[in-house]
């Protein structure tokens, strides 16, 4: 479903992406938890098609249709509704015009967002912003959400709300990758872990029992040492 | 060839929609439209160049730098909350991206064009009547070629700190060539010269059309793809 191999990247002497693999199933959620810089927003360009890799390559079954991607920004014209938004974005993964509405509502019913479908980007709050953003990267009913630092700026409440959605999602069979500089934020939706330092995987594996505080006593170890 | 025609116009779309919203660009271009060919009519000394012959250069510097203001604000709109991003990501082909873009630039610059010139007959009382329809083809034949480069020069400085300033930089020593094919049969067309004699501009104008189109189409992905 998803594959990356090998994926190596440089920006001049600064390396981002250094040997980097590994694959997901349907229903697996990889957390890739790593300092600012250490390649993380790198490795989710790479594996949404937005950068070539100088080595290695990365695979999602079903090309970019397959992708929902949801960057640092929401991706969404302020000055549109959220609705059209939605439209415009549907048109563009070819979700065919006559499923636009249905689908666009029953995405906006999931968030909670029916009432704001009309009101223009713009006037929306940071967390209702979030929220139609995650409705652009759902309106193509996606097998794989590729996250990047999904709770920034979302107070406690709604993040706790994005986490249940996204518990939902991985529940549907979706595979998710996320990544995060904060791992209290990510852990508890991880079936996989990742940490990444400078480039590397320094650690990768399944989360098996581990509790959240176990995996972060294990972050701190992998992104100090050495 | 469908596929990328009908990814161009859901791109040309939007855009036409968020200019209509916000109308700044389109007020702005056609107000400064209005305000050089006004400072021109008041600036010139009608006893020392004969309108006839300075006419031809004011419309054509007129519609260069207006149409500047136009292609400056294409790619801007796409930085806001980061469209540019989830546009890359999607399964839209670069080439679409180009032509939408392209048609929308085409459009705008059409209307700033479609006020400018009824002023530009008010202010510099010149006899179009006669050559109204040749002068619109001219008119068409460049501002294709106009925004074909602008386009393509526009995404390539948006990354770019002094975007506004770069635009102009870049874009217009690549405009000398239909400025000057511009320039040329407009003056002739009000003389009410035969088109036979600007045949050799005119073909001058279609050429760098058609080579510009192919050739930014092709280039478009290397602004855009990181």
């Amino acid at each position: 479903m998803l594959q990356a191999e090998g994926l190596r990247h440089t920006f001049g002497r600064v390396v981002a992406l250094d040997g980097v693999s590994f694959s997901l199933r349907p229903g697996q959620t990889l957390a890739v938890f790593g300092p600012n810089g250490a390649g993380k927003t790198t490795l989710l360009k790479v594996l949404a098609g937005l950068i070539r890799p100088q080595a290695g390559a990365a695979h999602v079954s079903g090309g970019r249709r397959a992708i929902g991607w949801i960057g640092h920004q929401s991706n969404l014209y302020g000055h549109l509704s959220v609705r059209e938004n939605l439209d415009f974005w549907a048109a563009l993964y070819g979700v065919p015009a006559a499923r636009r509405g249905p689908r666009a509502a029953e995405v906006l019913g999931r968030l909670g967002m029916t009432d704001r479908a009309e009101q223009p980007v713009w006037s929306l709050s940071r967390g209702l912003v979030q929220r139609a953003a995650i409705a652009k990267a759902l309106i193509h009913d996606p097998s794989v959400l590729l996250l990047d630092e999904p709770f920034t700026g979302l107070d406690f409440a709604a993040a706790a709300e994005l986490r249940a959605l996204l518990g939902e999602l991985r529940g549907e069979g979706r595979v998710l990758v996320l990544a995060t500089h904060n791992v209290d934020e990510g852990v508890e939706l991880a079936t996989d872990v990742a940490f990444q330092r400078r480039g590397r995987f320094v650690h990768c594996a399944p989360r098996g029992e581990r509790d959240a505080a176990q995996i972060v006593e294990a972050y701190r170890r992998a992104v100090t040492d050495g | 060839m469908g596929d990328l025609l009908a990814q161009a116009w859901i791109v040309a779309r939007k855009d036409l929609v968020l200019e209509f919203r916000t109308r700044t660009a389109l007020l702005s271009a056609v107000v400064f439209t209005a305000l050089v060919l006004t400072v021109f009519n008041f600036g010139r000394d009608p006893t020392a160049v004969a309108t006839i012959d300075l006419a031809p250069s004011i419309l054509w510097v007129t519609f260069t730098f207006a149409a500047m203001l136009a292609l400056n604000r294409a790619f801007q709109l796409e930085l806001e909350n980061g469209a540019l991003e989830g546009l890359l990501a999607s399964p839209l082909s670069r080439v679409s991206l180009y032509w939408g873009k392209g048609v929308a630039n085409l459009a705008f610059v059409a209307v700033v064009e479609a006020v400018g010139l009824p002023l530009f007959v008010l202010f510099f009382d010149v006899p179009v009547g006669s050559v109204l329809l040749p002068l619109i083809g001219v008119i068409a034949l460049a501002t294709v070629g106009f925004v074909a480069v602008g386009t393509l020069f526009s995404a390539m400085v948006i990354r770019t700190r002094f975007a506004e300033l770069m635009l102009p930089v870049l874009l217009l020593p690549f405009l000398i060539p239909p400025l000057v094919g511009a320039v040329q049969v407009t003056a002739r067309l009000l003389a009410s010269r035969p088109l036979s004699e600007s045949v050799g501009y005119l073909k001058l104008l279609a050429a760098y059309d058609i080579v510009f189109v192919s050739l930014a189409s092709v280039l478009f992905r290397f602004t855009v793809d990181e």
